[in-house]
């Protein structure tokens, strides 16, 4: 079915009889020649273009749970190309490239919002660093333009420039980064994936993998044994808990990230914007609640919360800034498990094993991956060989000392 | 969270740094002939299990001792609380 | 208007009236009122409009639950959009808005969006304005963000001031109703510190809003009673006005006490808010119940609440929402409604009761059927019933009492992911097996929906928390009545009939949701926008869940409840923030010479949390250039000072304290001499440089290392683990002595002059040469530890003393140094003077950097073992072509060499493939008179004299540079060594 809004209105007037599931709930067949593993944004994405652009057949997405229930459901909802480095610019420059086309091309309104994000300046090394940053993006085809503190407070005239403990000393601002409705991304990757006859089965907990002399021919399941031509990994958050069931051990450590929304306000954030001296960056949904968030608890979680710390030093960071947001109010906070890498970049790989493709370590940074992430994997599995832009994220770079380290942290995840 | 120190009694984890796994006192041989191989394991490879969890906490905030604290990854709960520098020697490290 | 629906009695001070406004109109009400009391009281229902379709509202309960009675409360920067009505507490002079809404609140011209309704339902806008693409920003999405959102912030800072707090306590007890005022007698009793916490503020939550007896007196006395004898105990600590927000780990609550929300502005002095961190034992919840409605045909117009909140409304503020009320009801307890109503003498228009045997009544007529439809643009005016018998009444009512049975309040049981299960006897989700650690639940959030039930269960839960043995305490009777419910979520035929009244989610939106397959209770909330409003949903997800369960032909239980997330009712940002804004955000550290500097006129700049001396601006220097260029000029000429105290600092001590440092650094240690100072290279275990610093070895046992101001702490954090973790047995002591030691560089050609004129002791080139460092005193007998190193390039020696003499030992250098022109510079000229010398700072080692980038590979010695050296040896990071530090030079002295530039080929593509490098310290030399920079360049060592494009198309350079050296000055480092 084509959704478009003449298609409301014909069912509007129709007593809305003519919906049907946006995707369909199929039983798993015996055998598929690509499995997927992990109904999120990623391993949605990776069933859609393996579909449509690979012209791959026989898919089957598994979901333990429900499809979207993960990071793609629990994230701040940014997208941005704003990196650093070689490994990393390209790749994200492509996902913000395919962002732009995507409600086109999977028919879904996933709200993709290019209302600009700013990362805020506050000494004259950070301008330094973000200068070479933005040059890095503009020679990799991105957007990015320096602004004035006086540029900024036009645009945002309640930032606290008066006491500021850290003043505001300009910013870097990249005006095709913005939001998405993040649950529509996953919705839209799975009409888009059922569309082109992908099974996406929910309830279907991967227990194991069955590898016989080096080679991955299927996953046990919680609804039964089901064989595989090849199998993509794309379960950020449980990689550990995942890949323990083929015996790997990964350079990834799960940690819990919060985020917050307040309760609905009229619009007073046209774009999103990131606290330098801080740890707080915030946009506004188009219910009108802040979303907003800041750093990682820091320790190993897998439980989907954290803890007061965290939360108070993520308001100080709102308020240190945004004064005038004091007395709006937080509604919700939760928290989502994030791959975390050993240099804060993902991986999109092979493993040892024959015929087992892995993708994770996305850090707190998988959102705005999802298109390329799902381009690139598809890549992979459809030709066994990585997708150009992606050819930097191995699993041998550690071992080669070939990190992509944007932050310069080193092999500490949480710090990442 | 509030960790057990085992000087000091119950403490806020927010005086806390953390660090990760604590086999990172497990540093291996830098004479071994697979010296190489056994540092990028050492540095780079996780266990992470989804459970308890034997890891290492830094008391910035207070005496400076490093910690290894036994906690479940699940529920946050704690089990033990040991000062690093015996665990580390009970583990064979010594100077 | 006068208060013309006040009845008699209620826990309000008539004696005291309070004079108010809501939309610019005057109202009067009484002390103990709530605004949505007071306005109720004067006639007024509507007080809202929804979220998405801007229908009429009024408040649909009476206490934190609302989800329509929001207004912006307070004016001018004390504005605070989407409080609600019904847990304002009034004060004179309060003054109150409706929000949401185009046009006044009666005629707001949104609700045309409720004309298009069958257009607008769950999810329409994920299936269109998708053409074309760029439409979205610039059309569609201004219009929806326009017509969402609720009320407005003033976009003024917040003036109040919020604190945070710490409390400690055996067992803390949430919700001071009749199970919790049980709870804390029984553990009061027994000498326990007790904390007694409740949102509301008035102690005795139901035992207020209901006309039940407990032992002789009524539940209201016994509540005040109660609170009576536990005022007088010392062990007992009451907060009223006290939201506990969130179970977190370890038996940590935190918890919000407004302090100040229910007075026009805060006391002088006192805070708005109050966040605590409460450390418990055990707690006990006893937060009550939440009563549900059912959902009918326009089950959503001002005057249609549930039916306990018309009892609260009627019993505790003495109001009615109208002079003729009805009720419609599935089990008892919404008998109980009309009966209290009729005593205070309200008119009840009938009771309907879904039920075939349903309690007669000889006040009022009761009647078997359904509420089907009701009337009335901006508040109720017709209910239209369906009787059992399929015929229908009309009957004229201004309010209609909802009630569909009760939901324990299991909202902090879940904070740790734990799930409610299904008790089948009361319809409802009660507390599941894994609650927090600590926490058990009593009254009616544990399901024991009667006062008497909550007495005993309140007192058993204190037992229980702290191991009393034996029988319960003597209780007072009270009522013990039996839950009587059949479940009923909806009057089958209804579209429009409202689950979520804030988000406007009908049954139809849910059946729609489920017709399009998002059936995963998830999808449902996300797809539908159930329960994601300002109330999480409290009255209306269970609603949800029952229609999701028949049309999946599963029961409710199995289609389960979304996650409960904290905080239980919205929190202000600032509250979370406390004391921590604007100047106060960070603390800030300021080094000895602070003041003087102050005194000297000096610029200031954020370094980490310290505040360090930027520039020293003189008269007729109009722009910073001029200051810099004249202290680097007077360094390299005659002499300058700088504090670097923010160094960081650790002292080293201990037999083993050379073979320690011989595994913190990668360079060795081992050999060095008492009384010398070495550059020291630290790698992370990864094989990256982590910080540089010196090492000065003022004993065979003791050294003093120095890091970099931002790795101060981080280097120490890694000292220490090296030291417990790694070599537990090594005999070295560790501790940081930033604070304790004043520092100042004393640099230029006539530094060793300046400072021969304060130390007691020889300092000339051969008593005490390059990298000589000694314990000595100066003044005549402070203890100094003196250095000579040189991070300008000139001869230059740093000089330490304990703080406390940091201020007096500046001001006596500046005296000593007068007749040499002696300059203070800041870190400008500091920076001038390294970039012009070559030396690395935060810049170069940016946590990527190897020793072999800066041009140091050689120094990672093979001889020893230390950290990171293994991993350093990795193909990644010793490639033929790597980073080498270089500097740069513009080819036209005039042109700037900026950094964050990136080094391309003179003639090849500009692009980021065809970077070579980039610049990552820049700055003007005033010693050669142009720009010079340092940066890191592809096989760069190779590279000297090269002539490449410099670009940053971000600021718009693009010039053309030479590849130098990265000593600018003094490259055979004479000078220093002078």
């Amino acid at each position: 079915m084509r959704f478009s809004g003449l298609r409301v209105i014909k069912e509007a007037l129709t007593g809305h009889k003519g919906w049907t599931p946006v995707w369909r709930d199929p039983e798993p067949q015996a055998h598929y020649d690509i499995i997927i593993i992990g109904g999120g944004g990623h391993g949605l994405a990776t069933a859609y273009y393996l579909a449509k652009e690979f012209k791959q057949k026989r898919i089957a997405v598994l979901e333990k749970g429900w499809i979207g229930g993960g990071n793609v459901g629990r994230n701040t909802t940014i997208i941005r190309s704003n990196y650093l480095l070689d490994g990393n610019e390209p790749f994200y420059e492509m996902s913000l490239k395919l962002w732009e086309g995507l409600e086109q091309d999977f028919n879904f309104n996933a709200m993709v919002s290019q209302r600009g994000i700013l990362n805020l300046i506050h000494s004259d090394a950070q301008r330094d660093a973000f200068i070479r940053r933005g040059n890095a993006m503009i020679l990799n085809g991105a957007d990015a333009e320096m602004l004035t503190t006086e540029q900024i407070k036009a645009r945002y005239p309640y930032l606290n420039t008066d006491d500021a403990r850290f003043p505001i000393k300009g910013g870097l601002a990249q005006h095709r980064g913005g939001t998405v409705r993040h649950d529509a991304v996953a919705w839209g990757y799975a009409r888009g994936a059922d569309s082109h006859g992908v099974d996406i089965i929910q309830n279907c907990e991967v227990t194991g993998f069955k590898i016989e002399n080096g080679n991955a021919l299927g996953v046990e399941t919680s609804r039964g044994y089901i064989g595989a031509g090849k199998i993509g990994c794309a379960v950020a958050g449980s990689s550990g808990r995942l890949m323990a069931h083929a015996n790997m051990r990964l350079p990834i450590e799960s940690h819990v990230l919060q985020a917050f929304v307040s309760e609905g306000l009229k619009p007073v954030m046209p774009g999103v914007v990131t606290f330098g001296a801080g740890h707080f960056y915030c946009s506004q949904s188009d219910k009108g609640g802040l979303v907003f968030g800041g750093d990682l608890d820091g320790y190993n979680s897998y439980a989907q919360r954290g803890n007061l710390p965290v939360v108070e030093d993520v308001c100080e960071g709102g308020m240190a800034i945004f004064p005038a947001f004091g007395r709006a109010r937080v509604l919700r906070m939760w928290g989502g498990v994030m791959d975390m890498s050993m240099d804060g970049s993902p991986i999109i790989d092979k493993t040892h094993i024959d015929g087992l493709y892995f993708n994770g370590g996305w850090c707190y940074g998988g959102f705005k991956a999802t298109p390329a992430s799902g381009m690139c994997f598809a890549h992979l599995l459809a030709r066994d060989t990585p997708h150009p832009n992606a050819t930097a994220y191995r699993f041998d770079r550690f071992e080669k000392g070939l990190m992509i380290d944007e932050k310069g942290v080193g092999n500490q995840p949480n710090l990442h | 969270m509030i960790i057990n120190h085992p000087l000091l009694g119950p403490r806020d984890s927010a005086e806390f740094t953390y660090m990760g796994d604590a086999r990172l006192i497990d540093r291996p041989d830098p004479q071994s002939d697979t010296a190489a191989q056994e540092f990028f394991a050492y540095g780079y490879l996780r266990d992470n299990p989804a459970g308890w969890h034997e890891e290492l906490w830094f008391h910035e905030a207070g005496d400076r001792s490093w910690l290894v604290v036994t906690r479940n990854t699940l529920t946050h709960e704690i089990s033990n609380v040991a000062l690093a520098r015996d665990v580390a020697r009970s583990r064979g490290r010594s100077k | 208007m006068s208060q013309i629906n006040r009845l008699t009695g209620g826990q309000i001070d008539t004696d005291k009236t309070y004079k108010f406004t809501f939309d610019g109109k005057s109202y009067t009400g009484h002390p103990g009122d709530t605004l949505a009391s007071a306005l109720l009281a004067n006639g007024v229902r509507l007080m809202g409009r929804s979220f998405k379709y801007h229908r009429p509202r009024g408040p649909l309960t009476a206490g934190s639950e609302e989800p329509n009675a929001l207004v912006e409360l307070r004016s001018g920067a004390r504005q605070e959009p989407n409080t609600r009505a019904t847990t304002a507490e009034l004060f004179d002079g309060l003054v109150s808005k409706s929000q949401n809404r185009l046009g006044s609140l009666k005629f707001d011209l949104l609700s045309i969006n409720d004309r298009f309704s069958n257009f607008l339902t769950a999810g329409f806008y994920y299936k269109t304005f998708m053409w074309p693409a760029a439409f979205w920003e610039k059309i569609y999405e201004p219009l929806i963000r326009k017509a969402a959102g609720l009320g407005s912030l003033s976009l003024q800072d917040d003036p109040d001031v919020y604190d945070k707090g710490f409390l400690h306590c055996d067992l803390l007890i949430i919700g001071a109703g009749p199970a919790g005022l049980s709870a804390a007698l029984t553990a009061a009793r027994r000498g326990a510190d007790v904390i007694l916490a409740d949102e509301d503020f008035r102690m005795g939550g139901r035992l207020n809003s209901e006309t039940f007896a407990v032992g002789d007196q009524s539940g209201a006395e016994w509540a005040a009673a109660t609170v009576g004898e536990l005022s007088n105990m010392p062990n007992v600590r009451f907060m009223n006005r006290t939201t506990v927000i969130g179970a977190f780990d370890h038996g940590i609550f935190g918890a919000v006490e407004r302090i100040s929300d229910h007075l026009p502005t805060p006391a002088e002095g006192k805070p708005r808010q109050v966040l605590w961190r409460i450390y418990t034992r055990q707690s006990i919840l006893a937060a009550g119940a939440i009563e549900r409605p059912i959902a009918f045909e326009n089950n959503d117009r001002p005057g249609i609440m549930l039916a306990s909140a018309l009892r609260t409304y009627a019993n505790r503020y003495a109001v009615t929402a109208d002079k003729r009320v009805a009720i419609f009801t599935n089990n008892d307890d919404g008998h109980r409604t009309a009966a209290d109503l009729h005593a205070k003498g309200v008119r009840i228009a009938a009771v309907i009761d879904v039920r075939p045997d349903i309690p007669r009544s000889t006040d009022y007529e009761v009647l078997q059927g359904e509420v089907i439809d009701t009337k009335g643009r901006l508040g109720l005016t017709f209910a239209e019933v369906r009787l059992a018998d399929g015929s229908m009444r009309t009957l004229e009512c201004g309010a209609l009492g909802v009630s569909g049975g009760w939901n324990p309040n299991v909202h902090l049981t879940c904070h740790q992911r734990g799930r409610p299960i299904w008790n089948e006897t009361l319809a409802a989700f009660v507390p599941g097996g894994t609650l927090p650690p600590g926490m058990s639940v009593a009254g009616a959030a544990n399901g024991d929906l009667s006062t008497a039930g909550a007495l005993r269960g309140g007192a058993a839960a204190a037992k229980k928390a702290l191991g009393i043995k034996g029988r319960l305490p003597a209780l007072p009777q009270s009522e013990d009545a039996p839950v009587n419910i059949t479940p009923f979520w909806y009057v089958q035929g209804c579209s429009r009939a409202w689950l979520d009244q804030q988000n406007d989610v009908t049954v139809k939106d849910i059946k729609l949701s489920h017709q399009e397959g998002f059936r995963s209770v998830e999808h449902l909330k996300r797809y539908t926008t159930l329960g994601m409003a300002t109330d999480q949903g409290k009255t209306s997800n269970m609603g949800g869940l029952a229609i999701m369960a028949e049309m999946a032909g599963k029961t409710i239980p199995d289609v389960g409840t979304t996650i409960f997330r904290p905080p239980y009712t919205p929190t202000a940002i600032a509250a979370f923030a406390g004391r921590s804004r604007g100047a106060a955000f960070h603390p800030t550290r300021l080094t000895p010479s602070h003041k003087w500097a102050t005194e000297q006129g000096a610029v200031f700049v954020e370094v980490g949390n310290w505040l360090r001396a930027q520039w020293f601006p003189r008269a007729g220097e109009t722009t910073w250039r001029q200051s810099v260029d004249r202290e680097v000029l007077a360094t390299r000429k005659s002499v300058g000072i700088c504090d670097v105290t923010t160094l960081g600092k650790i002292d080293v001590q201990g037999s083993d304290a050379a073979a320690f440092l011989n595994k913190i650094y990668c360079n060795g240690f081992a050999k060095l001499a008492v009384g010398k100072v070495r550059y020291g290279l630290m790698l992370r275990e990864d094989g990256i440089v982590m910080d540089d610093g010196t090492a000065a070895r003022l004993a065979p046992d003791h050294f003093v290392v120095t890091t970099t101001t931002a790795n101060a702490l981080p280097v120490y954090r890694h000292m220490e683990f090296v030291r417990q973790c790694l070599f537990p047995d090594m005999d070295v002591q560790l501790i940081s002595t930033t604070e304790g030691w004043a520092q100042y560089a004393v640099a230029g050609p006539n530094s060793r002059k300046l400072l021969q004129k304060i130390v007691d002791v020889d300092i000339s080139n051969e008593a005490f040469p390059f990298m000589a460092c000694a314990n000595i005193t100066i003044c005549g007998g402070l203890r100094t530890r003196l250095f000579r190193i040189s991070f300008s390039g000139e001869l230059a020696y740093e000089i330490a003393v304990p703080t406390a003499y940091g201020d007096a030992l500046m001001r006596r250098i500046m005296e000593a140094g007068a007749e040499f022109g002696v300059t203070p510079y800041g870190t400008e000229a500091l920076g001038v003077l390294r970039i012009e010398k070559g030396h690395a700072t935060g810049n170069e080692l940016n946590g990527t950097t190897t020793a072999q980038n800066l041009g140091m590979g050689r120094m990672v010695s093979k001889a020893k073992d230390s950290i990171g050296s293994i991993l350093s040896e990795r193909e990644g990071l010793n490639r033929a072509d790597d980073l080498r530090l270089v500097g740069i030079k513009p080819v036209d002295p005039e042109n700037p060499v900026p950094a964050g530039a990136h080094l391309m080929d003179a003639d090849g593509p500009v692009d980021a493939s065809h970077s070579q490098g980039y610049v990552t310290s820049a700055c003007h030399s005033p010693n050669l008179g142009h720009a010079i920079a340092l940066g890191f360049l592809k096989d760069g060592a190779n590279r000297l004299g090269e002539r490449m494009r410099l670009v940053s198309p971000l600021t718009g350079v693009d010039v053309e540079i030479e590849i130098v050296s990265a000593h600018f000055i003094d490259p055979e480092g004479e000078r220093l060594r002078a």
